[in-house]
């Protein structure tokens, strides 16, 4: 299987990776040797055949809608180092 | 000393708990040094009442355990200290387990040695022979579960073979439920359909005695199975006989080393001198794709569930600066180690638009009828026998030489169970070169109990 550099580049970006010059070179390799192995699956025929979400087939599963105590607004904050008037402080949105 | 005698002793006195914690805790410092089994550890001794109160138990650093640094063997979760138990740890400790630390692992699992270990961990050593890999992901709970004198079990967790290929290079036994047996919550994610948590241990009862604690129906997991659980410590003395043993064809052919092959086929034969029948039994489709249908399906997941590691909540933080993608990129092309990010470019290509159709969907459409195939075997066979591995535990520099995809083929003999969410256990069966060899059985879907009673006469034999 081929893959250019554009396309490694643009996988990189919907991952949210910033890829070194070596990285990219390294992981457009194991990517090309990867998937070549795994087209293989092209062979198997699966006309008709349902994919399997889970292995074990598992339907309607639900629980009674029961209001809870959740986790206090300083527990949630506790963790991070970048929170301002009881929020959670991100980067800018624009 | 194994947990049955542990806590008969501790309830008569002869033992004292408290004491016999700290010197745990002593002797845990001092392997932690020279093996690297630990990526946190227990300050002080502490355990409540209950039917297993003290009994020193480890759990896998993709556990969350409250208050307790728990980081997937990822520095991208570093400084992570979890508000909650994982239903799994808490079920121990509601039952007075003392919780040593956090074992060693592949970062998020990505691994079959234990050597893809996060940015500024350590990796593991093998207890039997320090230049040789403990196996993974669950390396560390494998090398703790044999090199500790005290009696111990690791609550470690399997993808695609993480409990029981560590279990056979390091001489353990492990133990892997079907998938929904013991509950995902609390789990820190590789792959939503495929992970299971299950105990490893030196004997096949004190897996058996763990795994009766922690399986069971929790309403905080969706995924788990309302089905009964058996008791696997009456399975253990049920004897093998009658039952029939299918030798996987595949099991024993290419790639698989032949003394190690050996060394299965006279444990099978052990089993047969017991009263279990055998029979030749081939699965085609399985060996021919559940390699590549797991890791299709692996990867995507796992790239899906690392998307949530970012810097903003928990775990790594850097100063904020520039839009949110910028700041969310450089933390994770910071603290994700090499195998992360090639896991995740794999599995975000298998999801691409252009690609999803040949590889995701093609992939969970294989896993259908993998699983189709083990349930025909399961009309004809009660239990499948292989090796766990293909090789005893390479050493740091043969495993150096192999590029990821050689890599990959290494759990060709435990992802078919583990894609198709079947039971399976590891015993230890004899050593080549002085390394320890797994025998590998298989069940249908919930059916541990026939695993126990196979590894426990065996086991007893």
């Amino acid at each position: 299987m081929k893959i250019d550099q554009e396309t490694i580049e643009r996988v990189a970006a919907n991952a949210r990776l910033q890829l070194t010059p070596l990285e990219k070179k390294q992981y457009l390799k194991d990517l090309q040797d990867i998937l070549s192995a795994f087209e293989k699956l092209a062979e198997c025929n699966t006309d008709k055949v349902q994919t399997s979400i889970q292995p074990i087939p598992l339907s309607d599963v639900f629980r009674d809608d029961i209001e809870k105590e959740c986790l206090s607004q300083d527990d949630a904050l506790s963790l991070t180092k970048h929170s301002k008037n009881g929020y959670f402080k991100g980067p800018k949105a624009l | 000393m194994n947990i049955r005698e542990f806590l008969s002793n501790a309830k008569k006195g002869s033992i004292d708990v408290k004491e016999h914690s700290a010197k745990v805790l002593q002797e845990l410092k001092k392997i932690n040094k020279e093996y690297f089994y630990l990526n946190a550890m227990a300050e002080s001794p502490g355990f409540g009442r209950g039917k297993i109160s003290g009994l020193p138990i480890s759990v896998k650093d993709c556990l969350c355990v409250k208050g307790m640094e728990s980081t997937a063997g990822s520095a991208i979760l570093k400084g992570y200290v979890p508000l909650f138990d994982a239903t799994a740890v808490e079920r121990c400790r509601k039952d007075g387990a003392f919780i040593l630390g956090k074992t060693a692992q592949d970062e998020f699992g990505f691994g079959s040695f234990n050597a893809n270990v996060g940015n500024g961990f350590k990796i593991p050593l093998n207890p039997i022979d320090k230049n040789r890999v403990c196996g993974g992901s669950s390396g560390g709970a494998a090398g703790l579960a044999k090199k500790a004198s005290f009696p111990h079990v690791a609550l470690a967790e399997s993808t695609g073979g993480s409990i029981v290929a560590p279990a056979a290079f390091c001489g353990v036994v492990g133990m892997c439920p079907t998938y929904g047996r013991v509950s995902r919550y609390g789990l820190i994610d590789y792959a939503n359909s495929l992970d299971k948590i299950g105990p490893i241990a030196q004997s096949v009862e004190d897996t058996a005695f763990i795994l009766e604690l922690i399986a069971g129906h929790d309403i905080k997991d969706s995924t788990s199975s309302t089905e009964k659980v058996d008791s696997y410590i009456s399975a253990l003395s049920k004897g093998i006989k009658g039952k029939t043993i299918g030798i996987l064809e595949e099991g024993f052919g290419e790639g698989v080393d032949p003394a190690l092959a050996k060394r299965v086929k006279d444990a099978i034969s052990k089993l047969e001198s017991l009263g279990a029948k055998t029979a030749r039994i081939s699965l085609p489709l399985n060996s021919k794709y559940s390699l590549e249908s797991y890791y299709v399906l692996a990867t995507a997941e796992a790239s899906t569930n690392l998307a949530k590691y970012c810097g903003m909540r928990y775990g790594a933080h850097e100063n904020l600066h520039g839009s949110f993608n910028e700041y969310f990129t450089e933390v994770r092309s910071k603290n994700l180690g090499p195998e992360a990010k090639r896991r995740i470019l794999l599995g975000t290509f298998a999801r691409m638009a252009g690609y999803s159709a040949k590889f995701y969907s093609k992939a969970g459409k294989v896993r259908t009828l993998i699983i189709d195939e083990y349930k025909k075997a399961f009309k004809k066979v009660d239990l499948i026998a292989s090796p766990t591995m293909p090789i005893i535990a390479p050493t740091f520099d043969e495993v150096k030489k192999l590029t990821p995809l050689q890599q990959y083929k290494m759990d060709l003999l435990t992802v078919g169970p583990n894609l198709a969410g079947l039971p399976h256990i590891s015993v230890p069966c004899g050593d080549v070169k002085g390394m320890p060899v797994g025998l590998q059985l298989i069940a249908d879907h919930f059916n541990e109990s026939l695993l126990f009673s196979a590894g426990g006469s065996y086991e007893n034999s």
